[in-house]
């Protein structure tokens, strides 16, 4: 397997999306290339420290009133009855 | 080496006797329905939008767009999938706005295979978060993320953020499979290239590289 190959699965082989057959072939690769190996690990830690993250967390006094809004909008709609937007 | 393990959501399964109560005019139902999904929203907006204002925006009207369509909703999807592919519009919508200089789609052109080949191969710190403070590391995380293509951030948010399906993330994004992978495919190498800077394994003394020049 060529280095190539090994990009071109790397997303469904961190998803475990892939056979057997394939991840035996995958890992195979890995065991002697050490570039894909830390490209690997390395994505793979993209994607955790993404994951974990927290960015863009809704603060607690605006999610009270953006929820506010549009409890009270769904309210007016319902009293004018259905409408599309 | 393991694979990701996905996030595990809350349990979906009252999800449709809210939504069955919605549709029957019952706002309190509703409410229960925003107070679950209304931080993901959120989040998925300013991802997309970068802006606070216009993602605060994006969370009412995609909750009032879904409030007013419920009849439409017919229950194939999870409700989560049907709102998030209304909040991504909303939210592609208000970046068409303030940047109508650039064609901003889901669908853009993107450019050859060799955008994504890794160039940077050194290995990380083995806690590489930890090399700088919360702050900082947010920082480097925002601008990193800010700078891929609207339509590989999107797919990377969807999928790797919010912990949606590939066949989730295609149905909410109105992609095929195929797209949705060969996008996270490149989101996730752009962005492990432009991390590798600054969490690479450095010879002690070595100085950090400055977080404000990764947006390019």
């Amino acid at each position: 397997m060529k280095c190539a190959e090994f990009l071109n699965e790397l997303t469904n082989y961190l998803d475990g999306a892939i056979d057997a057959r394939t991840k035996a072939e995958l890992e195979d690769h890995l065991a002697w290339c050490h570039n894909c190996y830390v490209v690997c690990d390395t994505t793979k830690k993209t994607i955790e420290i993404y994951r974990d993250s927290q960015l863009y967390e809704l603060p607690e006094d605006l999610r009270t009133r953006l929820r506010t809004a549009i409890v009270s909008k769904c309210h007016a709609r319902k009293k004018s009855g259905p409408e599309h937007v | 080496m393991s694979t990701i393990q996905p996030k595990i959501g809350e349990p979906v399964s009252d999800e449709l006797a809210l939504v069955q109560a919605a549709k029957g005019g019952d706002v309190e139902a509703f409410e229960d329905l925003v107070r679950r999904y209304d931080r993901n929203v959120f989040r998925i907006a300013q991802h997309i939008t970068q802006n606070r204002e216009d993602a605060e925006d994006v969370v009412q009207d995609a909750f009032l767009k879904a409030y007013s369509n419920l009849h439409q909703f017919q229950g194939q999807s999870k409700f989560y999938t049907w709102l998030v592919r209304i909040a991504v519009n909303e939210a592609l919508m208000r970046l068409r706005r303030r940047r109508p200089e650039r064609m901003v789609s889901l669908d853009e052109e993107v450019k050859t295979e060799e955008d994504s080949l890794p160039r940077e191969v050194a290995d990380w710190s083995p806690n590489p978060e930890q090399q700088y403070n919360q702050a900082e590391l947010r920082d480097i995380l925002t601008r990193t993320i800010q700078g891929l293509p609207a339509s590989f951030r999107t797919v990377f948010v969807l999928r790797d953020v919010e912990g949606l399906s590939t066949e989730e993330t295609a149905e909410a994004l109105d992609l095929s499979i195929p797209a949705v992978k060969s996008r996270l495919l490149r989101a996730r190498l752009q962005l492990r290239e432009r991390l590798s800077r600054f969490f690479q394994r450095r010879e002690n003394g070595k100085e950090k590289p400055e977080s404000g020049d990764t947006n390019q």
